[in-house]
């Protein structure tokens, strides 16, 4: 749900980064606190377990620059992955504007990937939404690694309304601003039609 | 969408912030923040000093949901409010419909003095809120001014990173 400010000239809006453990998320977060000037960023939050699993969810702001007057203020969150905690991805989910859901793309994780896809789309009809409508994208992470699935053919399993799927290597910072641009730009084209 | 955009006019905003400065100031408090429940700031009055309230904002929302999802469980609608006590400062949360009252405080008030306040405040702040919901609908029929963004406008946001 994007938030208006006509006093303060702010814009904010939620994206949530969605897939299975370990594919990625926090450290597509982690890539854009590090990559990004001081002035633009907030604390990035990390919920996570001692072990460096999300717990409840990572959440950074990001301020984007200003837009016919207005700041253009992105929330950034992640969910925990793993599948025992369902409850908390259910929430993190209410009020979102755009999704980018990070698929690993080695092959042992197709399953993880397809499993955690339906979940997203269960949860977002939880809350009255439509992964067909929403802004979204698709990333396919990890494609450093010796034992990925081709790009096509993840893209024919987990694609679902021809948004865009851009390849990352999220450690590295490979495409992760590029996901960042495509799920903004989708969520501030949205704003413009409504 | 599942939710309409909300939009927040100045005058609205103004008065949002005057129930939230004679909160702060009859309850004693350090700092008196409204948060949407998805985790929005909406608006914030108080001794900021070096708070990141944005984060504050995020956490609190987190941690109401959080805390719905059990009250739920076993059987409650939502818990209306929250108490966290710290050794120097604490924090208050009510619930006031889709909206979160934040009041941080410190010794110099007490828990049952910033309750007490918080309530009192709720039923204008719910109504303002409502209001806003109003009028955040009958605006989306209408034009805004984010219908003349082009093309250009987007991509310049993302030309500096």
């Amino acid at each position: 749900m994007t938030f208006i400010n006509y006093a303060s000239r702010e814009i904010n809006c939620k994206i949530v980064y969605y897939g299975p453990g370990l594919c990625g998320k926090t450290t597509n977060l982690q890539h854009i606190y590090d990559s990004t000037a001081p002035q633009a960023k907030g604390k990035l939050i990390s919920l996570a377990t001692e072990t460096d699993r999300t717990l409840f969810f990572d959440f950074m702001p990001l301020e984007l620059g200003t837009v016919r007057g207005f700041k253009t203020r992105f929330h950034l969150y992640t969910v925990p992955g793993q599948v025992f905690y369902e409850a908390s991805r259910k929430l993190i989910l209410k009020g979102v504007d755009g999704v980018v859901f990070v698929a690993d793309s080695q092959e042992e994780r197709m399953d993880a990937n397809i499993e955690s896809l339906y979940n997203l789309e269960e949860n977002l009809r939880s809350h009255g939404y439509d992964l067909a409508k929403i802004p979204y994208v698709l990333q396919l992470n990890k494609r450093d690694l010796p034992n990925v699935i081709a790009s096509s053919e993840i893209a024919a399993e987990l694609q679902r309304k021809g948004e865009p799927v851009i390849e990352a290597v999220a450690s590295t910072g490979v495409g992760v601003f590029d996901t960042l641009k495509a799920v903004a730009k989708q969520v501030l084209t949205e704003l413009r039609r409504s | 969408m599942a939710e309409s955009t909300i939009l927040i006019h100045e005058q609205r905003y103004h008065e949002i912030k005057a129930v939230l400065a004679r909160l702060r100031l009859d309850a004693a408090a350090r700092l008196v923040v409204l948060v949407d429940k998805d985790g929005q700031q909406i608006a914030v009055h108080g001794d900021l000093a070096d708070l990141d309230t944005t984060s504050l904002a995020s956490l609190a929302a987190g941690n109401v949901a959080a805390t719905g999802g059990m009250a739920k469980l076993i059987g409650e609608r939502e818990f209306p409010t929250l108490s966290h006590e710290g050794d120097r400062e604490s924090i208050h949360i009510s619930v006031i419909g889709r909206v979160l009252l934040v009041v941080v405080f410190d010794q110099r008030s007490s828990l049952g003095l910033v309750k007490l306040r918080s309530k009192q405040v709720s039923h204008e702040l719910a109504a303002a809120f409502n209001e806003i919901e109003r009028e955040s609908l009958s605006a989306a029929n209408q034009s805004l001014p984010f219908g003349e963004i082009t093309d250009e406008d987007i991509d310049s946001l993302f030309s500096q990173m």
